[in-house]
């Protein structure tokens, strides 16, 4: 899973129906000292309750996605399943 | 899911079974801040995009069951017209 920083949201009105009622977030994903690494990408937001500036952990496998949505055909791939309170990652000395 | 530009279409009259009545658009990939972020792909069209229009693209597998019937031989699909990015 990726440690990403919700950067902000997209708007689609026209869109497949299975992301109808769902939340489309901009992610950054980060290192473990949570800098920038890598390119954004767009996920999902099945906890529903990321906004802009949290941290959340995303998976990034479709079968693990069907799995959560229940929906053996959903086209999703990124998916946010948690919120995270605090990363602990010591540097290395 | 990612973010991209549609920037022109492609016509394929000789295609594998399972395409049929696909339509091509050529993509290239942004970031949330419009910057290019990956190499111009081809993407099958399910929303019915146009050349100029910033689109969602679901990719791999998740493209190939974007289609109807699902599991058509795709690896990029245009799943969304975006009307704003807010980051």
């Amino acid at each position: 899973m990726n440690l990403c920083r919700v950067l902000g949201t997209v708007v689609a009105s026209e869109k497949l129906p299975v992301f109808t009622g769902r939340k489309i977030l901009v992610v950054q994903p980060l290192d473990e000292q949570q800098k920038p690494l890598g390119k954004s990408y767009l996920a999902i937001d099945h906890s529903s309750s990321a906004g802009k500036g949290d941290l959340v952990l995303v998976m990034n496998e479709g079968g693990g996605v069907r799995q959560v949505l229940q929906d053996k055909t959903a086209p999703i791939r990124a998916l946010i399943v948690g919120v995270v309170d605090a990363v602990d990652v010591p540097k290395p000395a | 899911m990612y973010l991209g530009r549609v920037i022109g279409t492609v016509v394929a009259t000789r295609r594998v079974s399972g395409l049929e009545g696909a339509r091509f658009l050529v993509v290239q990939p942004v970031d949330h801040q419009n910057q290019p972020s990956g190499a111009v792909e081809v993407a099958v069209d399910l929303v019915s995009a146009s050349p100029g229009t910033l689109v969602m693209l679901e990719g791999s597998r998740e493209a190939a069951l974007a289609c109807d019937p699902s599991f058509v031989p795709v690896d990029a699909a245009i799943v969304g017209l975006v009307d704003e990015v807010d980051a």
